[in-house]
């Protein structure tokens, strides 16, 4: 696992989301109303909106496009639609933000 | 020639009685009718919501005025009858007004019983009986001061929380050991006691009023004991009784009330009386339903119709207050030939007795749980046998008989002769007789045809459980459509209750509204957000996380991820100098469409989110300002030339479009709202099919509204003509107040218009000055808050977070 800093919860409205910007695409960090942060691809399975843009609710949010509800913590949409998205390792030491990107470190190897 | 029908008192017993007789003999009657009171027939059940804030007085309108034109009937408001003549057969008002009759009707209800300790004639000392009473008290309400009311009755009790609700510091002093102890025994008086005192209510029992006090106003209130409760507002709500004065001046026999038999004849066979002013059988009234059946009654006998006698019943009391189940019937004292069955359920506040003679329910309290109360109910009347189902009685009907706790099922075993609406005294077989022969499909219909759950509404779920059933799948309780799946409670609800309860926060909606969920979804938190900015500009900060993204940065979004940017051109219209301002934005910024609108304006399209805010700082310089063209908000005005260039044009229609754009815009509106102005009738601004337009035209402007040109298509209802583009102005401005405050989140103006009725909303914004006036002011004060231009904002640096990306992350290794 390559863990690399990203900045720190506080910089992540609550019930919102930030981006990172990575050669892959962009991942979207979220962070919940109880202060639970996620983070997954910002592209959602039906038409690739970005989800970092849509409402978040719970565990989850919704798209901003079409209103699909992707779960934060599975990345699987919910409801009566299917598709999913890859979920990123999200690590919280203190303050201090942290993402796993081992499939970019091979990729960079 | 019709006969002169002639009535003293216009409230809901008479009000009902014209039902009946204009249904049975429509033209037989001449009808006048004398109302003491200045307005027209509503619901007096409902005057607590009107207390708390809950409803409008609009809102319990039983007969507008137009009920009374439609039907012929004259109505003298604020006249009140001083005398009848028996000889001459006719009646004198206080204004003068003489008025002969062939058959008189005295309907003069009740009079609240004023305990005659010194202080009792002090302002300040109110009674609660009539909408008067309730308008006296919302101004000492409004000084969140200390209130007293006197009596724990049903009424005192109404009337405390109300006050509550309002905000006042409510004491209840209540001379006997418990609360309502006519109707409830002591232990539901003691349950009922925690519950009010739980919503901050302060009950005194015992408590014996010496005098009130006060020099020049009330101060306070003085007990036996010698002790002094200050309050600036005393409510004496002690009892009512039947206003007679009139009938015994007149010479008519009376007792407690105005004597009648049981057809409402009086002692003179020209006269009846009906209502809380009449005694039949030596009972007088003060429920509705007993009061509804004399009606019935007397309507049987004006029409020559069915020979309708009244028969006396017992009738169910509950409290109308939210939250508070309270439902007591018939006889419940201790006897030795009486039995009872009691269950109590402390953690869950749940009290329920049955009690019993010769094995037949005469009487039942439930407090907490009411539900089985229509069945209970059903079983006293019937004198039904209960042994066999002794052991299970008091668990209610769910537990009978094997029956499945599901309470359709429990409906469903209900006979067709039970009660559903104790109030107007419909039972269950005329309720799905009319669902099937009628065709009924909603709750509003049932209303309608069937006057159920139309008065106290605390039938409404037994109601909508027998449109399930009779209905089944193709019941759609649009009525009660949740807002989402996050509660169970409709848009109308809601917003009812975020202004009853003074709820000015999200979490604080969930938390008393009880949602299912811990933070809401999608659907509810942006509607939520809306009704809060709306009901409280001044106090509630924007909560931009339960804002589509569109309106938390101010652009619409595209469906690659990329934003479109459109400036507000006002009323249309543009120059050289802001089309070279554009040109240049885009060509700084590489914009790759740039397209005009259908709201006379232009839209750059595919801007990347990052580069937003530059973009802005370069509109911003050139005067553009946002044109929330993303908005659930004000987006264009659209206009004509009018009569600037145009040779048809009769009044400037670009400068009132221009004025009215820039007195609207940056308010928030429940979806959007698009306007136009055109200059003459030729209409060249399309103004028709707006959700609101101006036709100007010489003598004037002539305001539209409702109408859309989208997934419907619907030309505009006209709303009226006015004279000067100050008044244009206003109407306009008022009627999208009143949209804001009233509709569901995403219904347009032409949705709502249909649900409130064009009638309605004329009444309010153009026959009521006064309520017009207020509809503006209130715009006008929010727009104190809503008129800061978004843009401009992000651009000096507002929620930057928003534009730039958290972090960029793996380009560098890439890269070596």
């Amino acid at each position: 696992m390559n863990w690399i800093a990203i900045g720190s919860v506080s910089d992540v409205p609550r019930r919102g989301a930030r981006c990172v910007a990575t050669p892959q695409g962009k991942i979207a960090v979220f962070r919940t109303a109880d202060d639970k942060v996620f983070a997954i691809e910002d592209h959602c399975p039906h038409k690739g909106g970005p989800l970092s843009q849509g409402i978040v609710h719970g565990a989850a949010v919704t798209c901003p496009l079409h209103n699909w509800v992707i779960s934060l913590e599975t990345g699987k949409a919910l409801g009566a639609d299917e598709g999913s998205v890859r979920t990123i390792p999200v690590r919280i030491e203190g303050e201090r933000l942290f993402i796993a990107l081992e499939p970019l470190a091979s990729k960079a190897a | 020639m019709s006969e002169k029908l002639v009535i003293i008192g216009n409230g809901m017993a008479p009000g009902r009685m014209l039902e009946h007789l204009l249904e049975a003999a429509p033209d037989r009657y001449a009808v006048t009718i004398f109302n003491a009171e200045p307005r027209v027939n509503y619901d007096r059940i409902m005057l607590s919501p009107v207390l708390s804030g809950e409803k409008e007085f609009e809102e319990i309108v039983i007969h507008g005025d137009g009920w009374y034109i439609k039907h012929g009937i004259t109505l003298y408001k604020g006249h009140r009858i001083v005398a009848i003549d028996r000889e001459a057969r006719t009646v004198t008002s206080d204004h003068g007004v003489a008025e002969g009759y062939d058959r008189l009707i005295i309907a003069t209800g009740s009079v609240p019983f004023i305990i005659p300790v010194p202080g009792k004639d002090l302002p300040g000392v109110l009674s609660y009986r009539d909408l008067d009473d309730v308008n006296a008290m919302l101004p000492a309400a409004q000084s969140r001061a200390k209130a007293i009311v006197i009596g724990g009755g049903l009424l005192g009790l109404e009337a405390a929380a109300g006050l509550k609700e309002r905000g006042m510091d409510v004491t209840v002093l209540h001379v006997m050991p418990t609360l309502m102890e006519r109707q409830l025994d002591p232990a539901a008086g003691y349950l009922l006691q925690k519950a009010v005192e739980a919503r901050g209510i302060k009950v005194m029992t015992k408590a014996n009023t010496k005098a009130i006090v006060g020099n020049g106003k009330v101060e306070g209130v003085e007990l036996m004991d010698g002790t002094i409760i200050p309050a600036t507002l005393v409510v004496m709500a002690v009892g009512i009784r039947p206003n007679i004065a009139l009938a015994k001046d007149a010479g008519l026999e009376v007792n407690r009330g105005i004597v009648v038999d049981d057809r409402m004849q009086t002692s003179d066979p020209a006269i009846m009386a009906l209502g809380e002013c009449a005694e039949v059988g030596g009972h007088v009234y003060g429920l509705v339903a007993p009061l509804y059946e004399m009606a019935r009654v007397a309507a049987a006998g004006l029409a020559n119709g069915e020979d309708r006698r009244f028969v006396h019943s017992d009738t169910p009391t509950k409290l109308k207050v939210t939250g508070i189940d309270l439902y007591s019937l018939g006889d419940f004292a201790d006897g030795d030939d009486r039995e009872e069955i009691i269950l109590r359920d402390a953690s869950a506040g749940i009290y329920k007795r049955v009690v019993l003679q010769d094995n037949r329910i005469i009487g039942t309290v439930l407090f907490g749980e009411t539900g089985d109360g229509a069945w209970f109910n059903d079983l006293k009347k019937k004198a039904t046998d209960i042994s066999e189902m002794r052991d299970t009685l008091i668990f209610g009907q769910a537990f009978q008989g094997g029956a499945s706790s599901d309470p359709l099922a429990a409906v469903a075993a209900l006979a067709d002769d039970a009660e559903i609406c104790g109030c107007n005294g419909v039972c269950k077989g005329k309720i799905t007789g009319a669902i099937t022969g009628k065709g009924l499909t909603g709750l509003d219909d049932v209303r309608a045809h069937t006057k159920a759950s139309a008065s106290c509404g605390s039938c409404t779920g037994l109601v909508e459980q027998l449109l399930k059933l009779t209905l089944g799948e193709a019941y759609n309780p649009a009525a009660v459509q949740p807002m989402c799946g996050c509660t169970s409670l409709g848009h109308d609800d809601v917003r009812r209750l975020i202004k009853a309860k003074g709820l000015k926060t999200i979490p604080a909606i969930m938390q008393e509204l009880e949602w299912k969920t811990s933070c809401g979804c999608a659907k509810c938190r942006p509607a939520l957000n809306y009704y809060l900015v709306c009901d409280w500009p001044d106090q509630y900060a924007d909560d931009y996380q339960s804002r589509f993204i569109n309106e938390r940065v101010h652009a619409n979004i595209q469906k690659d991820g990329t934003y479109s940017v459109v400036p507000r051109m006002w009323g249309g219209v543009t120059s050289a100098g802001e089309l070279r301002a554009i040109a240049d934005v885009v060509d700084k910024f590489g914009i790759p469409t740039v397209k005009v609108t259908g709201g006379q304006r232009i839209d750059m399209l595919g801007i990347r989110k990052e580069d937003l805010p530059a973009v802005w700082a370069d509109l911003g310089k050139a005067g553009f300002v946002s044109g929330h063209a993303y908005a659930k908000g004000l987006r264009t005005v659209k206009t004509c030339v009018g009569s600037d260039w145009c040779r048809f044009g009769t009044q400037d229609s670009t400068g009132l479009g221009i004025r009215i754009e820039k007195f609207m815009w940056g308010s928030w509106t429940p979806a959007k709202v698009k306007m136009a102005v055109s200059g003459c009738p030729r209409n060249c601004a399309e103004a028709t099919c707006k959700d609101v337009g101006v036709v100007c035209v010489d003598s004037g402007y002539e305001i539209h509204f409702a109408g859309a040109a989208g997934l419907d298509i619907k030309g505009t209802e006209v709303l009226g003509l006015v004279k000067t583009e100050d008044e244009a102005l206003e109407v306009i401005v008022a009627l999208v107040q009143m949209y804001r405050e009233q509709a569901r989140y995403l219904e347009r103006i032409y949705k709502w218009a249909k649900r409130v009725g064009t009638a309605e909303i004329k009444k309010q914004i153009l026959d009521d000055v006064e309520k017009r006036r207020a509809y503006f002011e209130r715009f006008v004060f929010s727009q104190k808050f809503a008129q800061v231009d978004p843009w401009s904002e992000r651009v000096s640096g507002k929620d930057k977070h928003e534009f730039r990306p958290l972090a960029s992350v793996g380009f560098a290794e890439a890269a070596e």
